[in-house]
C-alpha cells in the first residue's frame, strides 16, 4: 500500500523513490553508512515533479521549506509542569 | 492563551523498528483523513538525517467554526531528524496557512526506553493556538479536544503498521494496554510525588504486572 503524492503525475516516481529510501534507511543508514547517493537520482526526478505540483497548487514553497526544528523558532514547553 | 498538551507513549518495538516504521506509518486504518504524503527535502548532515515531508489531510471542523475555516484540506509540514548513533528521532509538525485561525504544532521525541529495554518511548508535546478575536478560547478548546482524541488513533495506527512490518515480534501484552498504562503511569507519577515514595512503588507494580 502506498500513499498518493500531492501531484497525481508524481505517484509512480514517489513509489519508486520511497521503496529505495526505505531500503537505504534500513540497510545502510541505520547500520552506520551515511552515504545517501543510492537513491539520489530517483529523488531528483521525484522532486522536480513535486515542486511543479506544489507550484500548480499555489502552495507557499518558502513556508514549506522553512527550518523550525532545531532552531530557536521551535515552540517551548510552558514553564510550570 | 495557547493550550499545551503532552503525553508519553511506550511502543513495544525497539527504536530501529519504530524509526523504520515512522516512514511507513501511512496509510493505516486510522489515517483515512491523510490524503497525500510527499518528501520535499532530505539530506544527511553530520551523520544525521534531516527530512521535510508535506502531508495533506481533510479538515473536520464543527459547524460554528466554518465561518473562520473554509478550507476542506489542510497542508502540514513534518520536519524530522534521525540520529542513528544516539538512537533519537525527533519530529516537528506544523500546519501551513490558517495558522492565525488555528495552529497546531506537535513535537515528538522517540528514543530508547530506559525503563523498558528493547522498547521505545515517545514524548509528545503539542501547542494549540488561535488568534481569532473573541473566539480564540473556543477554537483552542476545540483544537485541544480534537488533538487529544486523535492521539489515541495515531498511536493505534502506528502500532498497526509496526505489527504488519514485524509480525513475528514477540509482544508481551497488548500494545493498547501499554498505552493506557503509560498514561496512567504519568498520572500516577504526579500523585506519587505527593505521597511517600515507599507507597508509590506498589502503584507502578500494579500497573505493570508483567514487568515486575
Amino acid at each position: 500500500m502506498n500513499m498518493n503524492s500531492i501531484g497525481e503525475a508524481c505517484n509512480d516516481l514517489k513509489k519508486e523513490y520511497d521503496a529505495c529510501f526505505n531500503l537505504w534507511f534500513s540497510e545502510h543508514f541505520l547500520k552506520g553508512n551515511t552515504n545517501d547517493s543510492m537513491c539520489a537520482p530517483l529523488f531528483r526526478v521525484y522532486q522536480q515533479c513535486v515542486k511543479k505540483a506544489m507550484k500548480d497548487q499555489k502552495l507557499d514553497v518558502e513556508e514549506v521549506s522553512k527550518d523550525v526544528l532545531g532552531t530557536d523558532k521551535e515552540k517551548k514547553e510552558p514553564q510550570s509542569s | 492563551m495557547p493550550k499545551f498538551f503532552s503525553d508519553t507513549i511506550i511502543f513495544n518495538y525497539n527504536w530501529d523498528q519504530v524509526a523504520q516504521g515512522f516512514w511507513r506509518r501511512y496509510p493505516n486504518p486510522n489515517s483515512k483523513h491523510v490524503l497525500t504524503e510527499d518528501t520535499v527535502q532530505r539530506e544527511v548532515k553530520s551523520g544525521r538525517l534531516f527530512t521535510k515531508r508535506l502531508l495533506s489531510k481533510t479538515n473536520s471542523i464543527p459547524k460554528w467554526a466554518e465561518r473562520f475555516i473554509t478550507a476542506r484540506h489542510v497542508n502540514i509540514v513534518e520536519e524530522s531528524m534521525v540520529d542513528p548513533k544516539n538512537k533519537v528521532l525527533v519530529t516537528y509538525t506544523r500546519n501551513l496557512g490558517y495558522a492565525k485561525v488555528m495552529s497546531i504544532t506537535e513535537k515528538v521525541i522517540y528514543k530508547e526506553s530506559e525503563e523498558y529495554p528493547g522498547k521505545t518511548v515517545a514524548l509528545r508535546s503539542a501547542w494549540i493556538d488561535s488568534q481569532v478575536r473573541g473566539f480564540s478560547r473556543a477554537i483552542c478548546a476545540f483544537g485541544y479536544e480534537r488533538f487529544k482524541k486523535n492521539c489515541t488513533k495515531m498511536v493505534g495506527g502506528f502500532n498497526h503498521v509496526l505489527s504488519n512490518l514485524y509480525p513475528h515480534h514477540n509482544l508481551l501484552h497488548s500494545t493498547q494496554m501499554t498505552v493506557t498504562a503509560a498514561v496512567k503511569l504519568k498520572d500516577a507519577a504526579k500523585n506519587a510525588s505527593e505521597i511517600a515514595k515507599s507507597k508509590a512503588v506498589p502503584i507502578y507494580a500494579s500497573l505493570h504486572p508483567n514487568q515486575s
